[in-house]
């Protein structure tokens, strides 16, 4: 199947956006973090074939409009992801989202003795590997797996 | 002292001149040995370098030896020592955090040596301070001040810290000794052997990582096979409070135990140590053995922070 084919598996967006090429089975978590849109609906397709990525997520948030901010959020969910601007079903614009060297303030540390999860400090993430994604714990030095992932 | 350095050791001491020692992470290779070279300069040198200064000695967690080495680091160089031993006697029994109990006593002294049993505990001290704080074990993630003092006594004994086969022996799931030290040889190029009861391995994404270090390991239950080819043997301590069974802790502890008959199964000029305290990992019979390197380890505990106390203050000649 096709990468076009794939994204015509969800319905298309007259306004809003797409956030497509995320890890397979990571867009629940991304409509976790962005929430789910208060004018509109998020229309998510969790494992679906991708040339490129064997398995992907696309999630399509309904007039929604993201901010720089929100867009750096995702990089944890795939460093691939690409975001789309819809307008009247047509992308206006594409960004590529881009791993940061540390992650701040998306992630909780799994490990249940790190010193984050005991005092009020913003949490980070320093990036070891980005396929697969694997992440050091600034506090506590633990490495974590995007599979163990836990938001914050 | 010695005055006559090396350029890598004064290029090395000026760096971590009001620096923190959070990790053996931090430290490249070359680093390292040249820390290495640096200590052997402190051997039995009892100048007053750090004369007027205050160590800040944080114990928020039982120590003896790494809390008593630093003191006598201390007061061999001519400085003095405040702080506390307990938690109960410290303001966090109160609710204070510790970035404020760090902030406070940043004014009573020059340097912090932080023990706590939180991970991370150290970092988090090292931020929230512009004085140099030492790591002195931050729960079971790393104790970076007892890596240098095991790598130092391996360097003396065996002439070099690479190309080494070293075995490790007992708690390697939970003991920060053994997982900073294993992190530390196998960046510099060593052999490593992992001997543990299954309940106890070295978890699973510290083995990961040996294999990306490209280091050569392998993991075996059999302790007599094992300490055949050893360079070194590093013995940690096997506690009961790991073991949900009583009887199982009783045969993991005695299959464990390391004896005469176990070192002559070895090389002859293979060393054993061992982070202590030890319970009974290793039998009385072997200590006066010249092979038995864990009461040398504690000593060289003190040369290796007078090195490092009087390079974090800046007071190195």
């Amino acid at each position: 199947m096709s990468n076009s084919q794939a994204g015509k598996q969800v319905a298309a967006l007259r306004h809003g956006t797409v956030i497509d090429h995320m890890n397979a089975g990571m867009a629940l978590k991304a409509l976790g973090v962005l929430g789910v849109p208060k004018e509109g609906a998020a229309l998510l397709g969790i494992g679906l074939a991708s040339a490129k990525m064997g398995r992907k997520d696309i999630l399509k948030l309904e007039n929604v409009e993201l901010l720089p901010a929100e867009i750096d959020k995702l990089a944890v969910f795939g460093p691939q992801a690409t975001v789309s601007f819809i307008r009247d079903f047509k992308v206006v614009r594409k960004v590529k989202v881009e791993l940061p060297a540390t992650i701040a303030g998306i992630l909780k540390c799994p490990n249940p003795n790190c010193i984050s999860n005991f005092v009020r400090i913003e949490t980070r993430f320093h990036v070891e590997t980005e396929t697969p994604l694997d992440v050091r714990c600034h506090y506590c030095e633990r490495r974590i797996r995007e599979n163990e992932f836990v938001l914050l | 002292m010695d005055r006559n350095w090396s350029g890598a050791e004064t290029a090395l001491a000026r760096r971590m001149a009001g620096s923190d020692i959070v990790s053996v992470r931090q430290f490249a290779e070359a680093d390292l040995r040249t820390l290495l070279d640096v200590v052997e300069r402190f051997e039995g040198v009892n100048d007053p370098l750090l004369d007027g200064r205050v160590l800040g000695a944080l114990f928020f967690e039982p120590s003896t030896r790494t809390r008593l080495s630093f003191e006598s680091a201390m007061l061999r160089l001519g400085g003095r020592t405040l702080g506390f031993a307990d938690e109960k006697i410290s303001s966090t029994s109160k609710g204070e955090s510790l970035a404020d109990t760090i902030r406070m006593v940043e004014g009573y002294c020059d340097l912090i040596v932080l023990r706590h049993p939180r991970e991370g505990a150290a970092r988090l001290a090292a931020e929230a301070t512009t004085r140099p704080v030492i790591n002195g074990g931050d729960g079971s993630n790393q104790h970076p001040t007892q890596t240098l003092l095991d790598l130092y006594t391996i360097r003396r004994r065996c002439g070099r810290v690479n190309g080494l086969k070293v075995g490790f022996l007992g708690d390697l799931k939970y003991g920060r000794a053994a997982h900073s030290l294993i992190e530390a040889l196998s960046m510099l190029g060593n052999e490593l052997v992992l001997i543990s009861p299954p309940t106890l391995r070295l978890p699973e994404r510290r083995r990961e990582e040996l294999d990306e270090m490209h280091c050569e390991w392998a993991e075996t239950d059999d302790m007599l096979e094992a300490v055949k080819d050893l360079d070194v043997l590093y013995v940690t301590r096997i506690q009961q409070e790991r073991f949900g069974d009583p009887l199982e802790f009783e045969r993991v502890r005695n299959t464990y135990q390391i004896d005469i008959t176990i070192v002559d199964h070895g090389k002859p000029g293979m060393i054993v140590m061992h982070p202590l305290p030890r319970v009974n990992e290793i039998h009385p019979s072997l200590d006066a053995s010249p092979q038995a390197a864990y009461f040398e380890q504690a000593k060289n505990g003190v040369t290796v922070r007078k090195a490092l106390l009087a390079m974090l203050m800046g007071a190195v000649p």
